[in-house]
Order: C-alpha cells, then sequence, then structure tokens
C-alpha cells in the first residue's frame, strides 16, 4: 500500500502532504505563542508598574543575529539540495545545528546570571513571563536541533533512496526553524527593548 | 452475494516471490497488527474501545456521585468498603472525595471519552474509507496520537491514587483553587498529552481530506461527516493551543511558583500566601473557554455528522439542503471561536464584553438550528425504516433540540444571572451532549460496526438498549431543570441541604439517582450485543445498509489499504430514490451509464 503525494504534489492542490502538514503545525504554533503574548499583554497592562533594563540587551541581539544567521544557513542547506551539492549541503546543515547549540550556550549565560542574583521566576510576573517565554522558545530550539541531528545522522541515508523525499524533508524542516527564528524576531524587542 | 470480510485482510494474499530486489509486504507480528498498528482502521477501533471504556468509567464515577446526592450521608453500598478511608470512611463520602469525582467526571468524559470516540475513533476509521483514501496521510503519526492519548489517560487515572487524590477544581479548574489545591499537577500533564494527541491528529485529518480524496470527490461530493470531520479538526489544532499556554502557566504557578493567575493579597485558611502576586485569574478563564467552547462544537460536530449519515440512508432520500448544512457547519467552525465568554457573564468582565458575547452566542444559534432544521425536514414524506442507528439517530434531533433551546436563556446575560452554576446548567449542556452526542455516537457504532466486523448487531438488545436509555437519561436530566429553575446550587456535596429554597426540590435527586442506576443497567444489553455481535452476529456483505457513499464499496471488513481497486467518484453523497434508477439508491462508485 502506498499513500500518494508524500513527495509528489497533488494537482490542484499544489501540495505534497508534508508540506500542508508542518504549515498546521506552524498555525497551531502560531495560536500557542499567541495566547502566551496575549498573557503577556494583559499582565503587563494590569501591572501597577513594570520592571525594565533587566534583561541584557546586548546577549539578547547577538542571540537574534545568531538565530538570524541560522535561518540563512538553513535555507543555503535547502538550496544546495537543490542543486544537488550534496557536500554544501552537508556544510550548511551542521552550521545550523552549531549556530542553533550557540545560541542556547547565550542563553544559559544569560539564564544563570540571573538565577546568581536570585532572579527566579517566582520573583516577579515579568520574570516569571520572561522564563515561560524563552523556556518555551528554547525547548523548540532543542526540538529543531533534534530533528537535523537526524537528517546529519541516520536520516541523512534517504538521499541516497529518494532525494526528492530528502529534500521536501530538510524543506519542511526549514519552515519550522524559520517560525522558530520568527517567534524569537518577536519576543527580542517585547521582552528586551519594550 | 459476496462473502468478503470473514478473514480480515484475507483479500491481500501476497503471492511470495523471493526474488532479488523483489518488493513484498511481510505478514505483520501481533503486535505491529492489533497493537502499534500504523492502519487507521486498527487505530480507530482502538480508539473507540478506549474511548468507550472511558466513557463506563467516568458514568460510574457519576453513579456514585449520585448516591451521596439522592440519600447524603448514607454509606455507599456495594462498593462503599472498597473506597479506602481517605475518600469514604465507613462507605460515607468525603466532601474532597466528591469534588474529584464531580472535576474527573467531567474532564473523563469531554477528554478521554466523547472527543477520542466521536473524533478519534468514528474520524479515524470512517473518513479515509468515505473520502476513497488507503489510509490516512501520516500513519505513523496517527499511532503516536493514540499512545500519547493513551498515555493521558493513564496520567488521569493514575492521579486518583496520588496523596491527597484526583483534581478536585472542576473540569474547568479556575484558579486561584486550583492552584492551591491537591491533585492538579497530573491533571494538568495529563492535559497536555491529550493536547499533543490531539493536535498530531488534527493535522493528520486536515491533510488526509485536503490531500486524498479520491479521483473526483470534489468538496461539495463530501459526504456531511467528512465536513463535520473537517471543521472539528480545524477547531481542535487552532483552540486547544491556548488551553496548551494556559495549562504551562498554570503548571508555573504550581512548581515554580510564579503567580500568572495569582491575585495580590490572597489569604487562604487564615494565612496570606508568600507568592509575588500580580496576576489575573480572570486570564485562565479566558484561554481556558477560548478552547472549551469550540470544544463544545468539537463534542457536538461529528455526532450532527453521523446522525446525518444514518438519517440520509434511513430515509432513503438525499439529505434537505445539503450546502445549507456545508455552509453552516463552517460558520459554526468561525463562530465557535467568538463566543467563548458567554461562560463568564458572572465575572464581572464589564457590560460591554457581555453585550458583545451574548451577541455572538445568538449569532451562532442560527447555523445550529439551521442543521436541526435540515435534518428534521429530510424526514419529511420519507418511509423511513426504524433500523437501531436510526432509532437513535431520530432521537439525537429532540435532544439536541431541548439542549440547545435551553441554551438560549444561558447566553442572555440577564436571565443567566439567575441561572448560572444551577442544575439548569447541568440538564442544559448534558442534554446536548449526553442523549445529544452519545446517542449520535451510539447510532455510529450501530451503523458502522458491519464495516468493522462483517457482522450485524442485534436488532432486539438494540431496541431494549435504546428505549432503556432514551426514557432513563430523560428522567436523570429533565429534573434537573426544575432544580435549577428553583435556584439549586450545581457544586454542593450534600445537594444543598442547608438551604431553604432547596427544600421542595431535593426530592428529585432520588429520582434522578435511581435514573441513572437504570441507565446503568440498560447499558448491559449494549456490552453484551457490542462482544456477542463479534462472535454470533449475521454476516454480511459490502453494503448491508445499501447505503451510497464510499465507505460500502470496500470489503466489510476492509483489509489493509482499503479498496481492492482504486475507487472513483461520480455523484454527489446521497443519491437516493434518484427519479430514472431501478434501485432506490445510487452510489457515489457507481459509473454513469453510457
Amino acid at each position: 500500500m502506498n499513500i500518494p503525494y508524500t513527495v509528489e504534489e497533488r494537482p490542484d492542490t499544489g501540495l505534497p502532504n508534508g508540506k500542508l502538514g508542518i504549515w498546521l503545525f506552524l498555525a497551531s504554533e502560531v495560536m500557542l505563542f499567541g495566547a502566551l503574548f496575549s498573557t503577556y499583554i494583559i499582565l503587563r497592562v494590569g501591572a501597577p508598574e513594570w520592571p525594565h533594563g533587566e534583561l541584557n540587551v546586548w546577549l539578547g541581539m547577538a542571540n537574534t543575529f545568531i538565530l538570524i544567521g541560522s535561518s540563512v544557513t538553513m535555507v543555503m542547506a535547502w538550496a544546495s539540495l537543490k542543486m544537488h551539492d550534496w557536500g554544501k549541503h552537508r556544510l550548511y546543515l551542521m552550521l545550523t545545528f552549531v549556530l542553533a547549540g550557540v545560541f542556547l550556550v547565550n542563553k544559559y549565560f544569560e539564564y544563570a546570571s540571573h538565577w546568581t542574583r536570585g532572579e527566579v521566576p517566582s520573583h516577579s510576573t515579568f520574570l516569571a513571563i520572561y522564563f515561560t517565554l524563552t523556556g518555551l522558545h528554547g525547548l523548540h530550539i532543542v526540538g529543531g536541533m533534534i530533528v537535523m541531528a537526524y537528517f546529519i545522522g541516520p536520516g541523512a541515508k534517504l538521499w541516497q533512496r529518494n532525494p526528492d523525499q530528502f529534500t521536501n524533508r530538510i524543506e519542511f524542516t526549514g519552515l519550522y526553524w524559520h517560525f522558530v527564528d520568527l517567534v524569537w524576531i518577536f519576543l527580542f524587542p517585547v521582552l528586551y527593548l519594550l | 452475494m459476496e462473502k468478503t470480510g470473514i478473514h480480515p485482510g484475507g483479500e491481500h494474499a501476497h503471492v511470495h516471490v523471493h526474488g532479488a530486489g523483489e518488493h513484498h509486504e511481510e505478514e505483520l507480528g501481533f503486535w505491529r497488527k492489533y497493537v502499534f498498528s500504523f492502519d487507521h482502521k486498527v487505530i480507530g477501533i482502538q480508539y473507540a474501545v478506549t474511548g468507550l471504556l472511558f466513557l463506563l468509567f467516568g458514568f460510574t464515577l457519576m453513579m456514585i456521585m449520585r448516591w451521596q446526592l439522592a440519600y447524603p450521608g448514607k454509606p455507599i453500598p456495594l462498593i462503599g468498603a472498597w473506597l479506602g478511608q481517605d475518600r469514604a470512611p465507613m462507605g460515607i463520602m468525603l466532601p474532597e472525595f466528591y469534588n474529584q469525582l464531580g472535576a474527573m467526571h467531567g474532564t473523563i468524559m469531554v477528554f478521554l471519552g466523547v472527543v477520542p470516540l466521536a473524533v478519534g475513533g468514528f474520524g479515524n476509521f470512517v473518513m479515509p474509507l468515505q473520502i476513497g483514501a488507503p489510509d490516512m496521510a501520516f500513519p505513523k503519526l496517527n499511532m503516536m496520537s493514540y499512545w500519547v492519548y493513551f498515555l493521558g489517560g493513564v496520567t488521569m487515572l493514575a492521579s486518583f491514587f496520588q496523596r491527597g487524590g484526583a483534581a478536585q477544581s472542576g473540569w474547568t479548574s479556575y484558579p486561584p483553587l486550583a492552584v492551591i489545591s491537591p491533585g492538579q499537577t497530573l491533571w494538568l500533564v495529563g492535559m497536555i498529552f491529550l493536547i499533543t494527541s490531539s493536535l498530531l491528529g488534527s493535522v493528520n485529518f486536515i491533510t488526509t481530506i485536503v490531500q486524498l480524496r479520491a479521483k473526483g470527490l470534489s468538496y461539495m461530493r463530501l459526504p456531511f461527516f467528512v465536513w463535520a470531520q473537517f471543521v472539528t479538526a480545524f477547531l481542535l489544532l487552532l483552540a486547544f493551543p491556548p488551553l496548551e499556554a494556559a495549562g504551562i502557566l498554570q503548571l508555573m504557578d504550581r512548581l515554580a511558583g510564579t503567580s500568572f493567575f495569582m491575585p495580590s493579597g490572597l489569604v487562604v485558611s487564615g494565612k496570606p500566601l508568600t507568592i509575588a502576586g500580580e496576576g489575573n485569574p480572570l486570564m485562565w478563564q479566558h484561554l481556558f473557554w477560548f478552547l472549551a467552547h469550540p470544544e463544545v462544537y468539537v463534542l457536538i460536530l461529528p455526532a450532527m455528522g453521523i446522525v446525518s449519515e444514518v438519517i440520509a440512508n434511513n430515509t432513503r432520500k438525499p439529505l434537505w439542503g445539503y450546502k445549507a448544512l456545508v455552509y453552516s457547519v463552517v460558520f459554526l467552525g468561525f463562530m465557535s471561536f467568538i463566543v467563548w465568554a458567554h461562560h463568564m457573564f458572572m465575572t464581572g468582565m464589564g457590560t460591554t464584553m457581555s453585550a458583545f458575547f451574548q451577541t455572538t452566542t445568538m449569532i451562532i444559534s442560527i447555523p445550529s438550528v439551521v442543521i436541526l432544521t435540515a435534518l428534521l425536514l429530510s424526514l419529511w414524506g420519507a418511509s423511513i425504516r426504524f433500523t437501531t442507528p436510526m432509532l437513535f439517530a431520530l432521537a439525537f434531533l429532540p435532544m439536541f433540540g431541548i439542549g440547545g433551546l435551553t441554551g438560549l436563556p444561558l447566553g442572555l446575560a440577564p436571565s443567566d444571572i439567575h441561572l448560572h452554576d444551577t442544575y439548569y446548567v447541568i440538564g442544559h449542556f448534558h442534554y446536548v451532549v449526553a442523549p445529544g452526542t452519545i446517542f449520535a455516537l451510539f447510532a455510529g457504532i450501530y451503523y458502522w460496526f458491519p464495516k468493522a466486523t462483517g457482522r450485524k448487531m442485534n436488532d432486539m438488545l438494540g431496541a431494549i438498549h435504546f428505549w432503556g436509555s432514551f426514557i432513563c437519561i430523560n428522567l436523570v436530566f429533565m429534573p434537573m431543570f426544575i432544580q435549577g429553575l428553583g435556584g439549586m446550587n450545581r457544586r454542593m456535596y450534600d445537594g444543598g441541604l442547608q438551604y431553604a429554597h432547596n427544600a421542595g426540590l431535593l426530592k428529585y435527586n432520588v429520582v434522578i439517582g435511581f435514573a441513572a442506576w437504570g441507565l446503568g443497567l440498560f447499558q448491559l444489553p449494549f456490552i453484551y450485543n457490542f462482544f456477542s455481535s463479534l462472535k454470533w452476529g449475521a454476516l454480511v456483505d459490502r453494503n448491508p445498509w445499501e447505503a451510497t457513499t464510499l465507505e460500502w464499496s470496500a470489503p466489510s471488513p476492509p483489509g489493509h489499504g482499503n479498496f481492492l481497486t482504486e475507487p472513483i467518484v461520480y455523484r454527489g453523497p446521497y443519491e437516493y430514490s434518484m427519479p430514472g434508477s431501478v434501485r432506490d439508491f445510487t452510489p457515489q462508485f457507481e459509473p454513469e451509464k453510457a
């Protein structure tokens, strides 16, 4: 039994199954983060005063550029597959993985500097929403890294068997990764600058 | 007469050619075939059976509660001695245990019973067959959503055995009470499993319906059941994540000591809480009802889908107003996202908000009435076949009608002030989901049982099950309207003995109790019928109901991959009694005559 349109596009929708699937998943992710951003707004509007300058803007900005960079390398990883350049694809995918790791290391130093000062989530509403939003975003980074590790490691064999399917999978990983990047692009100004 | 379906997958007897590089399908072992299966039909049956067991369990919790309400403070007979000292010392129920039963009854019925049966069970089994697909778009994901659901169920059940018992703040889990009550953490963890499961499922359902429709099956030729599942999947996809967010925030409140939902200055048992405060308890209610109102439609839309199939088949007529049904169900789906705060008229959120939400609530009743009217008009002039599924489907119409109409006074803020949190509310939403949705689900079980097993269920036992349940369930819920209009509060563990206005109302609790236990007894014929029909039910061919939709062109039961030849669709879903046709049904898969 074969399920149709796993690799090729269905003519009337112009989509393979996986692409529609990942977009639907991202739609639900928008609702998840949307609810949390709404929570942020409600808490902030209702608070008698809201702290400013508690976070290290330079670290946050560095992480913003790291993630934007990783989005670029992610696109390159997919584009090199389209051009059948396997070596370049490996390079760019590993680079994306490393950049994601650098982001997390940065984030760890940021978290640690708060903890050592006793600034834990229960300390204030601001820190509570800061840790929840960035923590959940961090989990999404980890999830993306697991998927990338799979395609660098055991998942890479698919390229020999079915290069089109492998290219599709890298594209879907990329869509997810750009979404995670996009969430951070909202998080950075909301938490660090405003 | 065809003799298919006695051996599951019998049509797929593979010729094993052991040539070099020759691809052949291995015969799957027991675990891969029945437990960790990728086949949408097996997963659908797993969902359905698990859902039915949870329905029975959730109903049992209610039967125990009903004893306490009928005879407050009397030892529970039969099982009272087994419940333990911290639940019911000497068999007499503690208020904390009553609260656990109430919270878990709601949670289990909604998230572990009805939705898994209606969406996971019927959606998984029937929908791919009705659109002519070999399976779901993502079979592995499908298996995973079942097992994540299963984990969520185990977590919920396990929560009864932790110190302090299960969650006891109602299925709505309003903070601050939920944040400071025992048992809530496991409830939240269980909910996160269930949300994840339904998320995976809804992605799969939408992709399958969009991508895997058979040749010729345009959107306006989809059976109404598929439309209902399609809209339901969108509701699950977009409404559940905010509850997941809220669940994460409440978990943070409980485990990390944050104050998302905890206002400043809270005093519990005479002691001020040492928390940061400044949180907003009303925010939980907004996030919760943003899910939980669409969830109501998740409960009802698949039921409407099932009833439409059964009614079209047993009236031998096309559904009245198919297009109106489709547009209504889509409109209903959209509107269900902007009515949530009609659950919150009493919270002091402001009259502007109330005015907005009561307006949208009145608007959403229009498509519901259109659907119910279209189904009712479908009966007009038909020579109805009173089969067992049809009995349940016919009962759905007035039951859902009562449930819907009694909701109107709750949707208007002025009358809701009187009725809020009374037994009237319980009567209202149970009419929608119990004799409404659950009757529709029974109709679906009797209707598709032959497709799933190749055998028919017994009609005599079916009639006993139907009439017994129908009478008992009305005796359970009808008196609640009287109690609620009299002002009886829905959350009192002794029914509200100390309040004078309840004096004339408490006697109904005995009636309701006996009706509830009777309802339990009348499920026994169903359980016996279900199992005995598996073995001794009358054998059927592919299309025992002489129906028109695609699932009836597959063998009963269908093998792996469903159809023997690629299905092609030539016409709309309900072409019954077409003029000029010899038979009174023209299936979607029957080619046009040249």
